[in-house]
């Protein structure tokens, strides 16, 4: 296709993506180096008769004008990046010095909001996307063996946890597990503690949202995992019977092989989608114990005072993290490309 | 003698495997059920203090309204929150939505595929990694400009922000669909002396339709289901149900706001299920076009 041609066509889209893709990216970096004006102080001596006081008081008209001004802030260079809400250089630093054991320092890093959100987002993306793979494959091949008459009912009821709203989905899970709820009340019965709430202990939180994150995209690996097996090759298969392979041989051998392009796939989708983790943290409330990076930004963004040096700050962060996440399909994509052509 | 024990090994699997199958049926399925049958009973009885069993008799359901099923949480949410404008909102947006990104990814998706320069290849790549940002964070870049520029809190603002968010995949699926349209189909057509619009006009798309609904089913998912953007970029009055749903929470200390957002989560819920009823083949089909391509 001529340049001039393919340029028309995609004019469009790329219109759309890079004003509303590219330039917000590059808002957020300019955002990301401004942090809010202070509140204009105004100090007066009050003297009576028993002495002079000084006074601080804020000059709200002043500060609102110099805001009007100025919406962006004033310049503080890198300073958001490296303050206590983000990279914590110095507090990493003095922690790293204090510290007597490496599991005092850990302790303390966990305190910082970025670390501890980090720790979450990466927890999360790391925990459920081999569960997903596992889980998908295992209900594919049960799927795969089942009369086809019974498949596609199955295949209906198995999309509904992935098609659904993200918070709507978490929000039906939260109903159920609540203290008052039917999985709540059934693990106090087996548990036999009448106390126990999922929501009490960091600890617990972090699984019921992992486990929320496998619920939710176990599906996706599923239905690729399921259409890759209607392909997989029939005369390899008995080839393989014949030479005297087991079931678990022909699987290892010959169905795995074939899906291991679809399970990079998925791991890709996976990993993008797990690391912005977000909704399921709003519909779980559980932001007093588990944050993650998305939520961080969204913290940030509401509210009375929004402070969007901070919320650019942890963007940038963010839009880093999923660089280093991707990079390493992006280089095999681009070898590949580049074989292709040779 | 050995075939006899292939059959029993391969019996306990297959009891095994449905097993596995049923087990997540039931994992799957059953926290909409409950929650579409919890929805037509009161607070007391869906979320008991005392007997989980009440949500199954309806015991405080019964005292408080006569029947063992009430609409009452509908009412409240629909009529006395106004949940049918977020409904209307939605459905402005999510139609908008679909219709402008399906033109626009159709063209540039079409471009995408029939164009062999190494420029093609990078649009892709940058697209799938415009693909990987947390929408968060393109919202954190919206903000100040569109509060600005007096952007902010209208429907038309969150419908061009959600059509180019959505672009990057859109273009991924329809260049794949359009990669299994022979080349020689459009090629013949402009031999014929079509122009190449007129040939994607009039040659491509009429074969194109299943690769066009398929991704437009994707595209009324991510409109549908978005969260981040809707919740951030609208105005009160403007919001569509899922910050809605999200805002009801808010207010769950009052006896039965609990329920209203439960009512609002079963009907937000409804479209998606009948969506899925009707269109499964495609989805499956959209879902496996990106991993068989891609």
């Amino acid at each position: 296709m001529p340049h001039r041609t393919f340029f028309w066509f995609i004019l469009p889209s790329l219109v759309a993506m890079m004003l509303f893709i590219f330039f917000p990216i590059v808002s957020v970096v300019i955002q990301s180096l401004y942090v809010e004006h202070e509140q204009v102080v105004i100090t007066s001596e009050n003297c009576g008769p028993f002495g002079c006081q000084t006074e601080t008081t804020v000059d709200l008209e002043a500060t609102q004008e110099l805001r009007d001004a100025q919406p962006l802030g004033r310049f503080n260079g890198l300073g958001t990046y490296l303050n206590r809400g983000h990279l914590a250089v110095q507090e990493l630093g003095k922690a790293w010095s204090e510290s007597e054991s490496f599991g005092d320092f850990w302790s303390k890093v966990m305190n910082l909001p970025f670390y501890w959100a980090l720790a979450f987002t990466l927890t999360y993306t790391f925990v459920c996307t081999p569960m997903v793979l596992i889980l998908g494959l295992a209900i594919a091949l049960g799927v795969n063996g089942l009369p086809k008459l019974l498949r596609g009912p199955t295949i209906f009821f198995s999309l509904l946890p992935m098609i659904v709203t993200p918070l709507i989905g978490s929000l039906i899970l939260f109903w159920m597990i609540d203290a008052e709820g039917i999985i709540g009340k059934s693990l106090q019965y087996l548990f036999d503690d009448p106390e126990l709430s999922l929501k009490a202990s960091p600890t617990l939180t972090w699984i019921t949202l992992i486990i929320y994150g496998i619920w939710s995209s176990a599906p996706f690996a599923f239905v690729i995992f399921y259409a890759g097996l209607q392909t997989v090759p029939g005369e390899t298969l008995e080839a393989a019977m014949i030479d005297g392979a087991s079931r678990w041989e022909r699987i290892r051998y010959v169905v795995i092989p074939h899906l291991a392009p679809l399970a990079v796939f998925v791991t890709l989708i996976q990993l993008m989608d797990n690391f912005r983790v977000f909704e399921p943290i709003i519909g779980f409330s559980a932001e007093a114990s588990a944050q993650s990076l998305s939520y961080l930004i969204y913290n940030d963004l509401r509210g009375d005072i929004q402070r969007f040096g901070s919320a650019a700050a942890t963007s940038m962060l963010t839009i880093i993290g999923v660089a280093i996440l991707l990079s390493p399909v992006l280089i095999r994509t681009w070898r590949d490309f580049n074989r292709k052509r040779v | 003698m050995s075939s006899v024990t292939a059959q029993k090994r391969s019996n306990t699997l297959v009891i095994v495997s449905t097993a596995l199958v049923a087990l997540w049926l039931i994992v799957a399925a059953f926290p909409f059920l409950w929650t579409l049958w919890g929805s037509f009973k009161v607070q007391a009885d869906f979320f008991s203090k005392a007997d989980w069993t009440h949500a199954l008799s309806g015991t405080f359901t019964e005292e408080a309204t006569g029947g063992s099923f009430t609409g009452r949480a509908y009412y409240g949410a629909w009529f006395q929150e106004d949940f049918w404008r977020a409904a209307l909102n939605t459905m402005i947006v999510v139609v908008s939505v679909v219709v402008i990104s399906l033109t626009l990814g159709t063209l540039g998706g079409y471009a995408l595929a029939r164009s062999g320069y190494r420029y093609a290849f990078w649009l892709l790549m940058v697209a799938l990694v415009f693909r990987a940002m947390p929408h968060i964070t393109l919202v954190s870049g919206y903000l100040l400009p569109f509060f600005e520029w007096n952007l902010w809190g209208h429907l038309p603002t969150a419908i061009i922000v959600l059509v180019a968010i959505n672009q990057p995949f859109t273009l991924w699926m329809l260049h794949s669909f359009f990669l299994n349209i022979p080349k020689d189909l459009d090629e013949s057509a402009m031999v014929d002396g079509c122009t190449r619009f007129e040939a994607f006009r009039h040659v491509i798309i009429p074969v194109m339709w299943p690769g066009v609904i398929t991704t437009g089913l994707f595209s009324f998912l991510l409109a549908y289901n978005d969260f981040a953007v809707t919740a951030m970029l609208l105005a009160q009055e403007n919001q569509t149900m899922v910050p809605k749903i999200a805002s009801f929470l808010g207010s769950t200390f009052e006896e039965g706001n609990v329920m209203f957002a439960v009512a609002s989560v079963v009907s937000a819920t409804a479209p998606l299920f009948v969506l899925v009823l009707f269109f499964q083949r495609q989805i499956v089909s959209g879902l496996t076009a990106g991993a068989v391509k891609g």
